[in-house]
C-alpha cells in the first residue's frame, strides 16, 4: 500500500510541475509586466533598468525557478485588475464556486443513486424507460441553455427566483457562505440545478449499467441461491460493488464539473472562480489566469490522487497491477 | 460496389436499423439538417454575411406566429435586424464544419497514437497514456477553454475573428484526442496477440504495415461508434466556447454565439433570439447522440467510460 501511495504521489507531483511549466509559459507570453507597471511615458533606459531590477533579463530557467519558489510560498503574482495578490483574489472567490459544486454534487448523489439503482432492478418499468429516454435528451442540452431556460421561466416569467448574484452572504472566518440565509438558498437553487443537469443523466446511466453488470455476476446468483432477501442482495451485496467504478468516474467528472461552473457562473453572474476567470480573460489579466490554472490544477490533481487512494484501499487488486 | 451494397443489406447493422424507429427518425432529421447546412446559400432567404440586406430598423421582430411578427421574417429577427432563420442556417453550417473538422483531427491524432502506442507498448505507451490521463482529469472542456483563452490573448481579439474556424477545429481537436487514443489502444491490446497478427509477424511484415493493414481494420467499429458521439461532443464544445465569447465572432456566428448574443435580450422579452438557435442546437446534438446510442447498442464495443 505504501509503495502504491508513493507512486501515486510522485505522479501527482510530476503533473503539478508540468502544470506550473504551462502556467509559467503563459505568464511569459501574455501581457507585458512593464507596460502594466510603468505605462507608456517612460524612457527606454528607465525601462531597461526596471527590466534588470525585476529580473526580466535573466535566463528563463532562473525566472522559472523564481516563479516556482514564489508559487510554493503561495505567491502567484499580482492581479493586474484587482491590484492585489492573485492568491488572495482566488481564495476570496473560491467559496462561491465550491458551494455551487457542493450543492449540485449533493443533488446529483441524492437523485442519481436511487434512480440508477431502481432502473437497474426494474429495467422494464415505465419509470426506467422514461429515465433512459430522458437521460439522452438531458446530455444533449448544453448546460448554459438549461441555465438560460431556468432564468427565463423562473426569473422572467414567474418572478420567483433571482436571476443573478449570490444574495445575502454571511462571513464565517474567511469563508463567505450563502448557505445560511434563505436569500442565499434562493440564489443558489437555479445555478446548482443547471450545473447538475448535465451530470445527472450520466450518473444515472453509469450506476444503472454498472449495477446491471454486477447483478449478472456469479456471486449474486449465489446470494440468490442462499435465499437472501431482495433488499439484502440489492443493497448490501450488489450496490457496494457498483460503487467502485462510480467513485473513479466521479473523480474524473469533478474536472468536468469545474469546467461547467465557468458556463453556469457566466449565465448567473455568480461571483465565483469561473466568472472571475472569464473576466480575467476579457481583461488579459495574465497573473490571475495563471493563478486560476494553478489552483484548478492542484485541486483536480489532489482530488484524483485521493480518489485513486480510496480506490486502492477499497479494491486491493489495483495496488498490485498499478491501475486498470 | 454492388457486392458491398448487397453485403450491407444483409448485415446486422441494416437489419437492426430497419427495426429501430428512433434511429430512422434521427438519421432522417440529421440528413435533413446537414443538407440544409450544405445548401445554405440556396435555402436561406437572406444572406446574413451581407450587410446590404440587413436593416437595423428590422431589429427584434418576433416570429411570424406572434402578433407583432412579419411575413418577411419567418422566425423573426435578431438585435441587429438579421433574419433569424437565415442566421441560424448559416450558424448551423459553421457549427457542423467545426464539429466535423475537430473530430477528423482528434480521430487522426488519437487513432495514430492509440495504434502505435498500443502495439509497441513500453515507454512510448506509458508516456501517452499518462498524458491522456492527465488531460482527461482536466476534462476536455477545461483544456479547450484554457487553450482558446490563452491563444486569443496572444493573437488579439480583432485578428482572432479571421482565423476562428481553423482555430476552433485545432483547439477542440487537440483537447479530445485522449478518448480515441484510449479506445483504440484497448482494442489494439486485444488484437495484438491474436493468431493473424502472429502470422503476419512470422511472414516478415514490418510493424507499421501490420498496424495499419492488419490491426487497424479490426478497430474500426469502436472508432465508428466513438466518432458519432464525438461529433456531438465537438458541436457542444464549440457552442460552449462561442457562448463564452471564446469562439466564433458575432458577425460570423455559430449556434453558440447566436445563443450568447441573444441572452441579454431575454430580459426584455425577446426570447426567440436565444431560444430558436438553442432549439436547433439541441435537435442537432440529440439526433447525433441518438444515432450514436443505436450504433453502440449494435456494435457493443468496449468504450472508455467518462
Amino acid at each position: 500500500m505504501i509503495a502504491f501511495m508513493i507512486r501515486r504521489i510522485t505522479q501527482a507531483l510530476i503533473v503539478i510541475i508540468i502544470i506550473s511549466i504551462i502556467g509559467f509559459a503563459i505568464k511569459q507570453s501574455v501581457g507585458d509586466p512593464l507596460r502594466e507597471l510603468l505605462g507608456i511615458s517612460v524612457s527606454a533606459e528607465e525601462r531597461e533598468e526596471f527590466r534588470e531590477k525585476l529580473g526580466l533579463n535573466d535566463p528563463w530557467y532562473v525566472q522559472y525557478g523564481r516563479f516556482l519558489s514564489d508559487a510554493t510560498h503561495g505567491d502567484l503574482g499580482t492581479s493586474m485588475f484587482y491590484k492585489r495578490p492573485a492568491t488572495e483574489v482566488i481564495l476570496e472567490k473560491a467559496p462561491a464556486t465550491l458551494e455551487l459544486v457542493l450543492v449540485s454534487s449533493i443533488l446529483i448523489i441524492v437523485l442519481s443513486v436511487p434512480l440508477g439503482v431502481f432502473s437497474a432492478i426494474r429495467p422494464n418499468s415505465l419509470l426506467s424507460r422514461f429515465l433512459m429516454g430522458s437521460s439522452i435528451v438531458g446530455v444533449s442540452i448544453p448546460v448554459f441553455l438549461t441555465a438560460i431556460m431556468l432564468v427565463y421561466i423562473f426569473s422572467i416569467k414567474l418572478g420567483w427566483l433571482p436571476s443573478y448574484g449570490r444574495g445575502d452572504v454571511v462571513m464565517i472566518g474567511g469563508w463567505g457562505t450563502g448557505l445560511l440565509t434563505l436569500d442565499g438558498w434562493k440564489h443558489i437553487l437555479m445555478p446548482s440545478v443547471a450545473l447538475s443537469s448535465i451530470m445527472l443523466p450520466l450518473f444515472i446511466r453509469l450506476i444503472r449499467s454498472e449495477m446491471m453488470e454486477v447483478l449478472e455476476s456469479e456471486y449474486i446468483k449465489y446470494a440468490w441461491a442462499k435465499g437472501l432477501t431482495h433488499k439484502r442482495v440489492w443493497f448490501i451485496h450488489a450496490f457496494k460493488n457498483t460503487l467502485l467504478p462510480v467513485i473513479t468516474v466521479g473523480g474524473v467528472q469533478l474536472g468536468v464539473t469545474i469546467a461547467f461552473t465557468i458556463l453556469t457562473e457566466t449565465v448567473f453572474q455568480w461571483q465565483g472562480l469561473g466568472f472571475m476567470f472569464m473576466e480575467a480573460v476579457e481583461r488579459s489579466d495574465a497573473p490571475l489566469l495563471v493563478a486560476y490554472l494553478m489552483f484548478v490544477g492542484i485541486v483536480m490533481v489532489g482530488v484524483n490522487t485521493i480518489v485513486d487512494m480510496i480506490y486502492g484501499l477499497i479494491n486491493p487488486t489495483i495496488r498490485i497491477s498499478g491501475g486498470k | 460496389m454492388m457486392k458491398a451494397l448487397g453485403n450491407f443489406k444483409d448485415s446486422f447493422l441494416w437489419y437492426s436499423f430497419k427495426r429501430d424507429k428512433i434511429a430512422i427518425i434521427s438519421l432522417l432529421v440529421l440528413v435533413l439538417l446537414v443538407l440544409i447546412a450544405v445548401f445554405a446559400p440556396l435555402v436561406a432567404p437572406y444572406n446574413p454575411y451581407d450587410p446590404e440586406t440587413i436593416d437595423i430598423m428590422n431589429s427584434e421582430i418576433p416570429p411570424v406566429w406572434d402578433e407583432a411578427g412579419e411575413g418577411a421574417f419567418l422566425l423573426g429577427t435578431d438585435s441587429q435586424g438579421r433574419d433569424m432563420l437565415s442566421t441560424m442556417i448559416y450558424g448551423m453550417r459553421v457549427s457542423i464544419i467545426i464539429g466535423l473538422g475537430a473530430v477528423a483531427l482528434q480521430a487522426f491524432l488519437g487513432v495514430l497514437i492509440g495504434l502505435f502506442a498500443g502495439y509497441h507498448g513500453g515507454r512510448l505507451d506509458s508516456f501517452f497514456m499518462r498524458a491522456a490521463d492527465v488531460q482527461l482529469s482536466f476534462s476536455y472542456l477545461m483544456v479547450a477553454i484554457f487553450m482558446s483563452a490563452v491563444l486569443q490573448a496572444l493573437v488579439g481579439v480583432a485578428r482572432f475573428g479571421d482565423i476562428a474556424v481553423p482555430f476552433l477545429i485545432l483547439v477542440i481537436g487537440f483537447s479530445q484526442w485522449p478518448q480515441y487514443a484510449r479506445t483504440v489502444r484497448a482494442s489494439v491490446l486485444a488484437e495484438r496477440n491474436k493468431e493473424y497478427v502472429e502470422a503476419a509477424r512470422v511472414a516478415g511484415f514490418t510493424s507499421t504495415r501490420i498496424i495499419l493493414k492488419q490491426i487497424f481494420p479490426n478497430t474500426l467499429s469502436p472508432i465508428l461508434v466513438l466518432s458519432t458521439i464525438q461529433v456531438a461532443n465537438a458541436v457542444m464544445s464549440e457552442a460552449a466556447l462561442s457562448f463564452l465569447g471564446l469562439g466564433m465572432p458575432i458577425d460570423r456566428p455559430s449556434l453558440g454565439s447566436l445563443i450568447n448574443s441573444g441572452f441579454e435580450f431575454i430580459f426584455s422579452g425577446a426570447w426567440w433570439i436565444t431560444a430558436l438557435p438553442g432549439l436547433l442546437l439541441v435537435i442537432l446534438v440529440l439526433s447525433i447522440n441518438m444515432l450514436g446510442d443505436f450504433l453502440r447498442d449494435v456494435f457493443n464495443p468496449k468504450l472508455y467510460k467518462g
